[in-house]
């Protein structure tokens, strides 16, 4: 399967993504500028990205614990995840995430 | 300036759980510690990130949090009474010594001054410092009229305060200056907060009572001269944009790791990490060592048991530059005496 990543700069990027992988991994070790700090622990809402409205309502539904996670992010609106708490499944093939403000690296 | 200088065996800079084992390390051959860290509190990533959440992979001990991992470490290195420096930034490094034989003299944000043969680096992911929201041009406003920290409330007496944010930090201050400011009022993106109960119905009473606002909104720009900040223009979706007149923003966002001012140090400094050999841990300065995260090696892993193991290689080497003149003699903890009197354990 593979993502569509829309970087800061507009740029979209297709990376082939492992099933079963947090969609924040997949990004990061495809070299792409995103901090995540936490390593995905949905401890540092570092990995912020915006789900294209086409899939949004195909993703699992936040946690609370994400949900106050957010808290910490910028820029946030009803697009908003944090991409390590999202999991890459096969009907998720061709998922749109744009990487958000503030989860640039420093 | 000599004159309040402390002089110790090793500074360690990071009290994470790495800086903390190497306490240990060294204590167990003689060598004296002084940790500086920018948190208020010892523990690094486990305490500041994931307090709470359980920890499976330290040999022998099959889970536990991030709190008890640094409470253990705390625990374990109290027969070697080492000192801490919290709430200050190491900010700058110079060798009084010569290069044979250094004599490290760091400083510290808060102007403690530390001397020591041996600096080990232990600076994990970075420095803790808050993170900044991504507002254009908000540069010019920083340290003038909008703040990530308060310092002395003082200096936010008779101000009309805005402060952005929904955890302990933005709640406890919002309590506790609102007594003091002219105005002050919460803008927060929902309204959903995860500051303790306690303060959140303290702070719902104030609006109630018309004492304060409370906007459920997202900060959009500031406007102002020259650093003077004049209004904060927020946006909700009921709102859409508006402005909110104010003279200081606090913003209250949580931390980030940034590496800072180790950058300076005169390290080599490969991807915001420090290269090291694989033997001692040392830099290419001698007698500074860097363990943790902070290092780089092929085939390093950012792991806490990685770098315990660092810090027990690197003790071997710090100490002969600590005591130049004495033979190291290894022994196991189980077994020597001389080990179990330092540990305070009997034998
Ligand atoms: C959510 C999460 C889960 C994790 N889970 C695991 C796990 O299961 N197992 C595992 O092995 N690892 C895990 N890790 C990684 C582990 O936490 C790190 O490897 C570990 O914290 C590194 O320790 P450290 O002491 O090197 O650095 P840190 O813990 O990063 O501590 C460094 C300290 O140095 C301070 N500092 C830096 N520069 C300065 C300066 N100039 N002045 C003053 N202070 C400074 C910082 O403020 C910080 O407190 C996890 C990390 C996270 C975030
Ligand atoms: S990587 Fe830290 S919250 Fe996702």
């Amino acid at each position: 399967m593979h993502l569509l990543v829309r970087d800061q700069s507009g740029q979209v990027h297709e990376l082939e993504a492992p099933e079963g992988w947090r969609v924040m991994e997949v990004i990061r070790d495809y070299g792409l500028p995103i901090k995540a700090e936490c390593g995905g622990a949905c401890a540092c809402a570092t990995c912020h990205v915006y789900v294209d409205d086409a899939w949004r309502d195909k993703l699992v539904a936040p946690s609370e614990e994400e949900i106050e996670m957010l808290d910490g992010a910028f820029e946030i609106d009803e697009r908003s995840r944090l991409s390590c708490q999202i999991l890459t499944r096969e009907d998720l093939d061709g998922l749109l995430v744009t990487l958000a403000p503030g989860s640039e690296p420093a | 300036m000599s004159d309040h200088v402390i002089s110790t065996d090793v500074i360690v800079v990071g009290a994470g759980p790495v800086g903390l084992f190497a306490v240990f390390e060294l204590g167990l051959l003689d060598m004296k510690c002084h940790l500086v860290d920018i948190l208020d509190k010892p523990g690094g990533q486990c305490a500041e990130l994931y307090p709470e959440k359980p920890i499976y992979d330290i040999p022998a001990i099959p889970a536990c949090t991030g709190q008890e991992l640094t409470d253990r470490l705390m625990d374990q290195i109290r027969p070697f009474d080492p000192t801490f420096h919290l709430h200050q930034m190491a900010e700058k490094l110079e060798n009084v010594g010569s290069e044979e034989a250094p004599r490290w003299r760091l400083t510290t944000s808060t102007g403690t001054v530390l001397e020591a043969p041996v600096l080990v680096i232990a600076a994990g992911g970075g420095s803790f410092v808050p993170k900044k929201p991504p507002i254009k041009d908000i540069e010019p406003f920083e340290g003038k009229s909008v703040f990530y920290a308060v310092r002395r409330m003082e200096d936010f007496r008779r101000k009309r305060i805005l402060i952005a944010g929904g955890g302990d930090s933005a709640l406890d201050w919002t309590i506790n200056l609102h007594p003091l400011a002219t105005s002050l009022a919460l803008v927060h993106r929902r309204d959903d907060f995860r500051a303790a109960p306690a303060s959140v119905n303290d702070m719902r009473r104030l609006v109630a009572d018309g004492k304060m606002d409370l906007h459920i909104a997202q900060i959009k720009g500031l406007k102002g001269h020259n650093g003077n900040l004049e209004a904060v223009t927020l946006h909700s979706k009921e709102k859409g944009e508006h402005d909110i007149e104010c003279d200081t923003l606090l913003a209250f966002y949580g931390l980030t790791m940034k590496l800072g001012p180790v950058a300076e140090f005169g390290l080599n400094i490969h991807e915001n990490l420090i290269p090291v050999d694989t033997e001692k841990f040392e830099t290419n300065q001698k007698g500074i060592f860097a363990i943790g995260d902070i290092n780089y090696y092929p085939g390093k892993l950012k792991l806490i048991l990685s770098g315990f193991h660092e810090g027990a290689l690197m003790a071997q080497q710090a100490f002969r530059y600590v005591f130049p003149d004495r033979k190291l003699r290894f022994q196991y903890t189980t077994s020597s005496t001389s080990l179990h009197d330092k540990l305070g354990v009997a034998g």
